[in-house]
């Protein structure tokens, strides 16, 4: 589906992690190119901190291959690492350092920090560096893991639910952010459970599902794999839609006819309903939502085959 | 008030162990001495003797309170047990009730408590029941112990225990410990957090130990600015008198009172202190893995640091009068077999090495910091930047060796200090350092161990105290248990040669180093080996 020639940023083959008998990653593939916004979406547990984990060399992979910035995470680590910036999900703060020193830290061991972005940075999300670790809220504390991170000099960042716990104003700083970060040329993972976060930001989306990327393409191909749903009064009864192939929950009522049909069928499906006559029509175009819970659910059989192994 | 049964009831269930261990230990530091007291002197006439030595020695009345009636054994539980146990009622208080009332409110749970059909003021009135009843306990514990203390051929004065001063002595304490459980609940009305809660209920424990150290050597106004000296105003064994007591239960109720004034004006979650604003940026120390381990371990460093230095002081202050205070008794003998004939070099000899074990819990405990700090998700963000795993730890190993020296250092300092102020021998300072620095190399094989473990198998850290267990152990009752050779050889500490009893030896600190040397550097390779977290 990459259509980019420059090498990867990241790239990942049949990267296996197991936790005892657990196997948390089996499998993946996962391939960010310079300069895009990666999504990196799953449900609960199914290995997106694992994955950015063995990405920054916190856990040792136990099959396949790993890639980051031209080196190996586990080996390269400290090296590589001045060229990122990671964000947790759950930042913890040294209790007794304040948030001020906690990011003139983190960027002084990242290899230096922009200082005038990091006021402004400051400013916008409305953060007191003053404060005592053990004072800040949960959204504050992830605003000072934030700005130490983007206020470094950086050319990746891996960002594990990075928003988790701020508020919509504080939330629409850091699309801002990462915006401007991306247009410098930086490159960007970002795991998310907030779908318009990610179709705000992401050119490409991976989706993993116990361990294994069930999914990966860019929005328009992802929605490519979606079907409309479809709501039509005709002028007739609605004959031999059901044998068209890509038509599904067929529900016919006198002349009103509701059913999803897949997105490459759309046009025929359209156009036989065309012949019978369209009083009205209601369409609803597909939604992340809906592919995500396709994905999220247990019924994995529902997914299209070939979108199953990409 | 509604709730607070129900409070009551779930706390009580949650600590019953705390506070029974708790008020173990204050029971035995009671009863240990009046019965080691009963074991240590033979005679009266040598129980004198000690008495006499021990009614000048300002080191000793600075640390445990005035003298009185030193010559009966009801006078030296007084004496050695009512400081101390004040400072454990209180810490016990001032943990107990940080635990169910800011600690609960920084957690958030307590939002959760609230959110039911209770009062609002009962959170507050639960655990501050909690901690009464736990100095009740401990107060009415201490006084059943010692009434048990009976003895059939009784050699010395003051036995058996009497039945007044018994309750005196336990009650007053139950009375002290509820003086200091009303300043921690007013403690943590003000503080916003339990760390600072801890730190000023703390300091005023210390500070009312320091009154009354400062006030029972000069100036005896100082002492009734004390809880303690009102508890040690009781004089039990030495004429009890009560009214001293109904001091402390009256400051009680005052200090409880404050407190819940306090409550009904402060919103929860929040304390009336705020935290004090901190620097914006970082200072230039902190800039590297060792700057940043430094930062987190240094009030450690200076505690122990002080704590180490005073005990080498108050075992220095007792001077060449060992013979005196120890006497001749069989315990003497003991105490002295097989080490030496000078009972005094032989009494330091043992000293240092219970220095040196003191100074252990320090080595451990901060070689075990990395794991805490890998626990609370520092070391994930951390070891995210450049600094890499390596030296990561090796700052964190630094401190804890650098501390560990410093540690000793001081230790053995005091110890000098407090002989050649005794004695006037200043020779001595240089004396009695010098045979205490070989012992950072045991000192150190203990850290390496718990190193060792937190590289390799980080979930078994417990099991890193087991070698100080087993070292204590051996040297307190290695002999009379007589324990056998291989696991006495077990102890690092065994190797050395007892130093001023016996002559130097560089090998045996040598070949400890060098094993020291080997775990470390094993726990070192093997953490960069696995996974973090
Ligand atoms: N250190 C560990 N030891 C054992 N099991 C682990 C460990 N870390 C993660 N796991 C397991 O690995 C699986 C993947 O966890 P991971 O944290 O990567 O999920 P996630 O996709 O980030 O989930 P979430 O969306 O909830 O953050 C889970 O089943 C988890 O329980
Ligand atoms: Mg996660």
């Amino acid at each position: 589906m990459t259509t980019e020639t420059a090498a990867p940023v990241i790239q990942v083959e049949g990267l296996v992690k197991k936790f005892g008998s657990l196997r948390a990653l089996d499998g993946l593939d996962l391939e960010v190119a310079p300069g895009e916004v990666h999504g990196f979406l799953g449900p609960n547990g199914s290995g997106k901190s694992t994955t950015i984990r063995v990405l920054l060399g916190l856990l040792r992979k136990d099959a396949g291959t790993v890639r980051m910035l031209d080196g190996d995470p586990w080996r390269d680590a400290a090296r590589l690492h001045r060229r990122l910036a990671y964000v947790p999900g759950d930042v913890s703060l040294w209790p007794n350092l304040t948030g001020g020193e906690a990011i003139d830290l983190l960027g002084r061991l990242r290899g230096g920090l922009d200082n005038r972005r990091r006021q402004e940075l400051l400013e916008r999300f409305e953060l007191d560096p003053t404060k005592r670790g053990r004072s800040y809220s949960k959204g504050n504390r992830q605003k000072v893991a934030l700005v130490a991170a983007l206020a470094s000099d950086v050319e990746l960042l891996l960002l594990d639910e990075p928003t988790s716990g701020l508020d919509p104003l504080m939330e629409g700083v850091f699309t801002e952010y990462v915006d401007t970060f991306r247009d410098r040329g930086g490159t960007v993972l970002l795991s998310s459970h907030i779908l318009a976060e990610v179709e705000k930001l992401c050119e490409r989306v991976s989706i993993i599902r116990a361990g294994r990327i069930v999914e990966s393409g860019t929005l328009a191909d992802l929605r490519h794999l979606t079907r409309t749903s479809i709501d039509a009064e005709l002028a007739g009864p609605p004959d031999g839609l059901a044998r068209l192939a890509g038509v599904h929950d067929l529900d016919v009522q006198g002349n009103r006819v509701r059913f999803d049909v897949e997105t490459d069928v759309l046009d025929e499906a359209i156009g036989a309903l065309h012949r019978i006559g369209l009083r009205t029509l209601v369409s609803q175009p597909p939604t992340l939502e809906e592919l995500f819970l396709r994905h999220y659910g247990d019924v994995v059989a529902d997914v299209p085959a070939e979108a199953e192994h990409p | 008030m509604t709730g607070v049964g129900i409070l009551l009831r779930s706390h009580l269930r949650r600590d019953r162990w705390i506070i029974l261990w708790w008020c173990l230990g204050g029971v035995l530091l009671y009863w240990s001495q009046a019965v080691s007291i009963e074991g240590l002197y033979a005679t009266q006439a040598e129980f004198d003797q000690a008495a006499a030595a021990m009614d000048d020695n300002a080191a000793f009345i600075a640390m445990a309170g005035p003298a009185r009636a030193l010559d009966t054994v009801g006078g030296q539980v007084a004496w050695q047990a009512t400081a101390f146990g004040a400072v454990v009622a209180g810490l016990m208080s001032m943990f107990l009730i940080g635990r169910h009332s800011r600690a609960e409110e920084e957690s958030g749970r307590d939002e959760l408590v609230r959110s039911a059909a209770i009062d609002r003021r009962a959170p507050v009135s639960a655990a501050l029941i909690v901690a009464l009843v736990a100095n009740l306990l401990l107060g009415v514990l201490v006084t059943l112990s010692l009434l048990t203390v009976r003895s059939e051929d009784a050699v010395l004065k003051g036995l058996p225990l009497p039945v007044a001063d018994s309750i005196g002595i336990g009650l007053g304490l139950t009375a002290c410990g509820w003086v200091f459980s009303g300043v921690a609940l007013v403690a943590a009305q003000l503080t916003q957090s339990t760390r600072a809660m801890y730190g000023l209920a703390g300091s005023v424990i210390g500070v009312a130990y320091g009154l009354r150290a400062v006030g029972d050597v000069g100036n005896e106004a100082l002492s009734w600015l004390s809880p303690i000296g009102w508890y040690q105003a009781m004089h039990p064994y030495s004429g009890l008198r009560w009214w001293p007591a109904l001091l402390m239960i009256a400051a009680a109720c005052l200090t409880a009172a404050a407190a819940f004034a306090v409550f009904g004006r402060r919103d929860i979650g929040s304390g009336l202190l705020a935290d004090r604003p901190g620097p914006a940026e970082a200072g230039s120390g902190l800039r590297s893995g060792l700057g940043l381990a430094w930062r987190l371990q240094r009030g450690s460093v200076y505690g122990w640091s002080a704590g180490l230095f005073l005990t080498g002081l108050s075992y220095g202050s007792i001077g060449d009068s060992v013979e005196d205070l120890v006497g001749d008794s069989e315990f003497a003998e003991a105490f002295g077999a097989g080490v030496t004939d000078s009972l005094v070099e032989g009494f330091y000899a043992v000293a240092i090495v219970q220095l040196a074990l003191i100074a252990c819990g320090f080595a451990i405990s901060s070689t075990l910091r990395p794991r805490a700090e890998e626990d609370a998700g520092h070391s994930e963000v951390l070891l995210a930047t450049g600094l890499s795993r390596r030296s990561w730890l090796a700052g964190h190993v630094l401190v804890t060796v650098a501390g560990t020296a410093a540690l000793l250092t001081l230790g053995g300092l005091g110890l000098g200090i407090g002989y050649a102020a005794t004695t006037g021998d200043s020779g001595a300072v240089l004396r009695y350092l010098g045979p205490v620095l070989p012992y950072l190399a045991p000192v150190l094989v203990l850290s390496a161990v718990a190193r060792l473990l937190y590289g390799l198998w980080p979930r078994a850290l417990v099991a890193a105290w087991l070698p100080l267990v087993l070292a204590v152990v051996v040297l307190i009752f290695g002999d009379v248990l007589q324990l056998p050779e291989w696991l006495q050889a077990l102890s690092p500490f065994e190797h050395l040669a007892l130093v001023p009893a016996e002559d130097f030896e560089v090998a045996p600190v040598v070949a400890v180093a060098l094993l020291a040397t080997l775990l470390s550097v094993g726990g070192q390779i093997a953490f960069r080996r696995r996974d973090i977290g």
